[in-house]
Protein backbone atom coordinates (compact mmCIF):
# COMPACT_ATOMS: atom_id res chain seq x y z
CA UNK A 1 0.00 0.00 0.00
CA UNK A 2 1.49 3.31 -0.55
CA UNK A 3 0.63 6.72 0.98
CA UNK A 4 -0.11 9.75 -1.14
CA UNK A 5 2.09 12.47 0.40
CA UNK A 6 1.65 15.44 -1.66
CA UNK A 7 -0.32 18.44 -0.69
CA UNK A 8 -3.66 18.72 -0.51
CA UNK A 9 -4.27 21.79 -2.72
CA UNK A 10 -8.14 21.78 -1.17
CA UNK A 11 -6.57 21.30 2.25
CA UNK A 12 -7.53 24.58 4.56
CA UNK A 13 -3.71 25.05 5.26
CA UNK A 14 -3.04 25.76 2.11
CA UNK A 15 -4.82 28.77 1.30
CA UNK A 16 -4.32 29.81 4.94
CA UNK A 17 -0.47 29.63 4.27
CA UNK A 18 1.38 33.06 3.87
CA UNK A 19 1.68 34.28 0.04
CA UNK A 20 3.09 37.29 -0.72
CA UNK A 21 -0.04 38.98 -2.36
CA UNK A 22 -2.40 38.48 0.75
CA UNK A 23 0.49 41.04 2.95
CA UNK A 24 -1.65 43.89 2.86
CA UNK A 25 -4.62 41.78 4.31
CA UNK A 26 -6.22 42.56 7.96
CA UNK A 27 -5.66 38.78 8.96
CA UNK A 28 -2.22 38.84 7.74
CA UNK A 29 -1.01 41.60 9.48
CA UNK A 30 -2.69 40.67 12.73
CA UNK A 31 -1.41 37.27 12.72
CA UNK A 32 2.07 38.47 11.83
CA UNK A 33 2.08 41.08 14.60
CA UNK A 34 0.20 38.80 17.25
CA UNK A 35 3.07 36.37 16.22
CA UNK A 36 5.97 38.61 16.73
CA UNK A 37 4.48 39.78 19.88
CA UNK A 38 4.03 36.20 21.26
CA UNK A 39 6.20 33.67 20.01
CA UNK A 40 4.63 30.49 21.09
CA UNK A 41 8.34 29.72 22.90
CA UNK A 42 7.30 32.68 24.61
CA UNK A 43 3.59 32.12 24.70
CA UNK A 44 3.70 28.81 26.51
CA UNK A 45 8.06 28.86 27.67
CA UNK A 46 9.00 25.06 29.31
CA UNK A 47 11.08 26.99 31.96
CA UNK A 48 11.54 30.58 33.57
CA UNK A 49 14.61 32.50 34.74
CA UNK A 50 16.08 30.58 38.02
CA UNK A 51 15.00 34.12 39.69
CA UNK A 52 11.43 32.81 39.85
CA UNK A 53 12.38 29.84 42.34
CA UNK A 54 10.95 31.91 45.30
CA UNK A 55 7.58 31.18 46.64
CA UNK A 56 6.53 34.75 46.34
CA UNK A 57 6.46 34.32 42.65
CA UNK A 58 3.58 31.54 43.43
CA UNK A 59 1.03 33.82 43.92
CA UNK A 60 0.21 34.67 40.75
CA UNK A 61 -0.75 31.70 39.41
CA UNK A 62 -2.84 30.53 42.75
CA UNK A 63 -4.54 33.59 42.16
CA UNK A 64 -5.38 32.48 38.30
CA UNK A 65 -6.46 28.78 40.03
CA UNK A 66 -8.72 30.42 42.43
CA UNK A 67 -10.13 32.89 39.86
CA UNK A 68 -11.13 29.77 38.17
CA UNK A 69 -12.66 28.22 41.00
CA UNK A 70 -14.85 31.15 41.27
CA UNK A 71 -16.24 31.34 37.53
CA UNK A 72 -16.41 27.52 37.59
CA UNK A 73 -18.64 27.28 40.51
CA UNK A 74 -20.20 30.79 39.63
CA UNK A 75 -21.88 29.12 36.20
CA UNK A 76 -22.67 26.12 38.17
CA UNK A 77 -25.07 28.50 40.78
CA UNK A 78 -26.46 30.29 37.60
CA UNK A 79 -27.46 27.11 35.97
CA UNK A 80 -29.18 25.82 38.84
CA UNK A 81 -30.73 28.87 40.12
CA UNK A 82 -31.44 30.80 43.36
CA UNK A 83 -33.89 27.94 45.00
CA UNK A 84 -31.20 25.65 44.74
CA UNK A 85 -28.13 27.27 45.90
CA UNK A 86 -29.96 28.27 49.33
CA UNK A 87 -31.99 25.20 49.66
CA UNK A 88 -30.59 21.70 48.78
CA UNK A 89 -27.84 20.51 50.55
CA UNK A 90 -25.28 20.48 47.23
CA UNK A 91 -26.29 23.95 46.58
CA UNK A 92 -25.16 25.35 49.38
CA UNK A 93 -21.68 23.42 49.02
CA UNK A 94 -21.20 24.69 45.75
CA UNK A 95 -22.39 28.54 47.13
CA UNK A 96 -19.65 27.84 49.69
CA UNK A 97 -17.28 26.88 47.20
CA UNK A 98 -18.17 30.04 45.44
CA UNK A 99 -17.41 32.33 48.66
CA UNK A 100 -14.31 30.88 49.75
CA UNK A 101 -12.89 31.11 46.24
CA UNK A 102 -13.53 34.23 46.28
CA UNK A 103 -11.88 34.52 49.61
CA UNK A 104 -8.44 32.87 48.48
CA UNK A 105 -8.79 34.77 45.12
CA UNK A 106 -8.52 38.14 47.42
CA UNK A 107 -6.08 36.87 49.84
CA UNK A 108 -3.48 35.28 47.40
CA UNK A 109 -3.86 38.56 45.00
CA UNK A 110 -3.08 40.74 47.94
CA UNK A 111 0.24 38.92 48.77
CA UNK A 112 1.13 38.81 45.23
CA UNK A 113 0.89 42.74 45.05
CA UNK A 114 2.72 43.24 47.47
CA UNK A 115 5.80 40.70 46.56
CA UNK A 116 5.44 42.70 43.14
CA UNK A 117 4.76 46.23 45.08
CA UNK A 118 8.27 45.36 47.06
CA UNK A 119 10.34 44.55 43.92
CA UNK A 120 8.53 47.54 41.77
CA UNK A 121 7.28 44.78 39.02
CA UNK A 122 6.47 48.30 36.65
CA UNK A 123 10.35 48.41 36.26
CA UNK A 124 11.79 47.23 32.51
CA UNK A 125 8.86 48.53 30.23
CA UNK A 126 6.06 46.42 32.60
CA UNK A 127 4.18 49.51 33.14
CA UNK A 128 1.11 48.05 31.35
CA UNK A 129 1.20 44.76 33.37
CA UNK A 130 1.42 46.30 36.19
CA UNK A 131 -1.49 48.47 35.59
CA UNK A 132 -3.47 45.68 34.19
CA UNK A 133 -3.14 44.09 37.44
CA UNK A 134 -3.98 47.49 39.46
CA UNK A 135 -7.40 47.43 37.07
CA UNK A 136 -8.04 43.71 37.69
CA UNK A 137 -8.08 44.60 41.43
CA UNK A 138 -10.71 47.33 41.39
CA UNK A 139 -12.79 45.58 39.72
CA UNK A 140 -12.85 42.51 41.15
CA UNK A 141 -13.76 44.18 44.08
CA UNK A 142 -16.33 45.92 42.76
CA UNK A 143 -17.14 42.08 41.37
CA UNK A 144 -16.84 40.59 44.70
CA UNK A 145 -19.59 43.67 46.36
CA UNK A 146 -22.38 42.88 43.52
CA UNK A 147 -22.10 39.11 44.93
CA UNK A 148 -22.39 40.08 48.65
CA UNK A 149 -25.81 42.31 47.49
CA UNK A 150 -26.64 39.23 45.25
CA UNK A 151 -26.43 36.85 48.52
CA UNK A 152 -30.43 37.53 49.56
CA UNK A 153 -30.15 37.68 52.99
CA UNK A 154 -29.81 39.88 55.69
CA UNK A 155 -26.55 40.43 55.06
CA UNK A 156 -26.83 41.40 51.87
CA UNK A 157 -29.62 44.10 53.07
CA UNK A 158 -27.61 45.37 55.28
CA UNK A 159 -24.76 45.98 53.31
CA UNK A 160 -27.07 47.45 50.30
CA UNK A 161 -28.50 50.51 52.59
CA UNK A 162 -25.41 51.02 54.39
CA UNK A 163 -23.60 51.24 50.90
CA UNK A 164 -26.66 52.85 48.83
CA UNK A 165 -25.46 56.57 50.98
CA UNK A 166 -21.93 55.72 50.10
CA UNK A 167 -22.76 55.49 46.19
CA UNK A 168 -25.65 58.51 46.14
CA UNK A 169 -23.02 60.43 47.54
CA UNK A 170 -20.63 60.16 44.05
CA UNK A 171 -23.55 60.59 42.26
CA UNK A 172 -22.95 56.95 40.38
CA UNK A 173 -26.53 56.55 42.55
CA UNK A 174 -28.10 57.54 39.39
CA UNK A 175 -27.14 54.43 37.23
CA UNK A 176 -25.32 52.06 39.65
CA UNK A 177 -28.54 51.38 41.98
CA UNK A 178 -27.50 49.08 44.58
CA UNK A 179 -31.28 48.14 46.04
CA UNK A 180 -31.52 46.92 42.60
CA UNK A 181 -31.39 43.45 43.11
CA UNK A 182 -31.63 42.50 39.43
CA UNK A 183 -29.24 45.28 37.99
CA UNK A 184 -26.88 44.24 40.53
CA UNK A 185 -27.08 40.34 40.08
CA UNK A 186 -26.29 41.29 36.39
CA UNK A 187 -23.32 43.10 37.23
CA UNK A 188 -21.81 40.98 39.15
CA UNK A 189 -22.78 37.31 37.03
CA UNK A 190 -22.46 39.47 33.31
CA UNK A 191 -20.54 42.75 33.20
CA UNK A 192 -17.79 42.91 35.94
CA UNK A 193 -16.43 39.41 35.52
CA UNK A 194 -16.02 39.44 31.98
CA UNK A 195 -14.06 42.83 32.44
CA UNK A 196 -12.32 40.57 35.21
CA UNK A 197 -11.26 37.87 32.80
CA UNK A 198 -10.24 39.95 30.02
CA UNK A 199 -8.19 41.97 32.06
CA UNK A 200 -6.66 39.26 33.99
CA UNK A 201 -5.91 37.37 30.13
CA UNK A 202 -4.25 40.59 28.94
CA UNK A 203 -1.94 40.61 32.62
CA UNK A 204 -1.22 37.50 31.91
CA UNK A 205 -0.18 37.67 28.23
CA UNK A 206 1.56 40.61 29.14
CA UNK A 207 3.68 38.67 31.81
CA UNK A 208 4.49 36.10 28.81
CA UNK A 209 5.70 39.12 26.24
CA UNK A 210 7.82 41.04 28.80
CA UNK A 211 8.28 38.03 31.16
CA UNK A 212 8.78 38.04 34.75
CA UNK A 213 10.00 40.80 36.94
CA UNK A 214 13.48 39.93 38.18
CA UNK A 215 14.94 40.97 41.45
CA UNK A 216 17.22 44.21 42.02
CA UNK A 217 20.44 42.32 42.36
CA UNK A 218 19.60 41.52 38.43
CA UNK A 219 19.95 43.97 35.62
CA UNK A 220 17.14 44.75 33.49
CA UNK A 221 18.75 44.84 30.30
CA UNK A 222 19.41 41.40 30.73
CA UNK A 223 15.83 39.90 31.97
CA UNK A 224 13.43 38.01 30.76
CA UNK A 225 11.29 39.66 28.20
CA UNK A 226 13.40 42.55 27.51
CA UNK A 227 16.23 41.09 25.22
CA UNK A 228 15.12 38.37 22.85
CA UNK A 229 17.66 35.84 24.42
CA UNK A 230 17.29 36.86 28.00
CA UNK A 231 18.93 35.13 31.32
CA UNK A 232 19.28 31.30 31.33
CA UNK A 233 16.11 29.89 31.74
CA UNK A 234 17.21 27.01 34.22
CA UNK A 235 13.98 26.56 36.51
CA UNK A 236 11.54 23.85 35.16
CA UNK A 237 8.13 26.03 34.36
CA UNK A 238 5.85 25.36 37.00
CA UNK A 239 3.24 28.48 36.00
CA UNK A 240 5.04 31.17 38.64
CA UNK A 241 4.06 34.60 38.04
CA UNK B 1 -19.36 8.68 57.93
CA UNK B 2 -22.14 11.65 58.29
CA UNK B 3 -21.72 11.42 62.14
CA UNK B 4 -18.00 12.35 61.62
CA UNK B 5 -18.63 15.09 59.22
CA UNK B 6 -21.13 16.20 62.18
CA UNK B 7 -18.57 16.12 64.72
CA UNK B 8 -16.34 17.55 62.89
CA UNK B 9 -18.30 20.65 61.85
CA UNK B 10 -19.72 20.79 65.68
CA UNK B 11 -15.97 20.97 67.24
CA UNK B 12 -15.28 23.60 64.45
CA UNK B 13 -18.17 25.71 65.35
CA UNK B 14 -16.97 25.67 68.85
CA UNK B 15 -13.81 27.23 67.82
CA UNK B 16 -15.53 30.44 67.08
CA UNK B 17 -19.05 31.90 68.08
CA UNK B 18 -20.65 33.03 65.19
CA UNK B 19 -24.09 32.96 66.74
CA UNK B 20 -24.04 36.80 67.86
CA UNK B 21 -22.94 40.29 66.49
CA UNK B 22 -19.65 40.47 65.28
CA UNK B 23 -16.58 42.13 67.45
CA UNK B 24 -14.63 45.33 66.36
CA UNK B 25 -11.54 46.89 67.24
CA UNK B 26 -11.82 50.64 67.69
CA UNK B 27 -8.73 52.68 67.33
CA UNK B 28 -9.13 56.43 66.93
CA UNK B 29 -11.29 57.26 64.37
CA UNK B 30 -10.33 53.41 63.21
CA UNK B 31 -12.81 50.62 63.18
CA UNK B 32 -12.16 47.39 62.16
CA UNK B 33 -13.86 43.72 62.52
CA UNK B 34 -11.62 41.14 64.25
CA UNK B 35 -12.27 38.85 61.62
CA UNK B 36 -11.04 41.33 59.26
CA UNK B 37 -7.79 41.90 61.04
CA UNK B 38 -7.13 38.15 61.37
CA UNK B 39 -7.11 37.86 57.84
CA UNK B 40 -4.93 40.47 57.42
CA UNK B 41 -2.27 39.44 60.01
CA UNK B 42 -2.95 36.04 58.10
CA UNK B 43 -2.04 37.82 54.67
CA UNK B 44 1.54 39.21 56.44
CA UNK B 45 2.16 36.04 58.07
CA UNK B 46 1.90 34.33 54.34
CA UNK B 47 4.05 37.48 52.70
CA UNK B 48 6.61 37.08 54.92
CA UNK B 49 7.04 33.45 55.33
CA UNK B 50 6.77 33.24 51.03
CA UNK B 51 9.73 35.43 51.44
CA UNK B 52 11.81 33.28 53.98
CA UNK B 53 11.44 29.47 53.39
CA UNK B 54 13.14 28.23 50.81
CA UNK B 55 11.70 27.04 47.31
CA UNK B 56 12.58 23.35 46.67
CA UNK B 57 14.71 23.11 43.47
CA UNK B 58 15.10 20.61 40.60
CA UNK B 59 18.21 18.69 40.67
CA UNK B 60 20.62 19.85 37.90
CA UNK B 61 19.13 23.25 37.62
CA UNK B 62 21.65 25.80 37.21
CA UNK B 63 21.50 29.17 39.74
Amino acid sequence: MTIDTTPDKTAPDSVAADRPEDADQWTAKLRHAAVEALPPERLLPDRQPAYVASWIYVFGVLTLAALAVVILTGVVLAIFGPSWWHESSTGLFVNSLHLWSVEVFFFSMVVHLWGKFFMAAWRGRRRATWITGVVAFVISVGAAFTGYLAQQNFDSQWISTQAKDGINATGAGAIFNVTNFGQMLMWHIMLLPLVVVLLVGLHVLLVRRRGVVPPFAIPLESAAGVEPAGPPRTTPNQEQS
Amino acid sequence: MQMLGAAAMSLLGSLVNLDGPGRYVHWGFIQISVANLVVIGLMLLVFVAAILIPFRRHRGDDQ
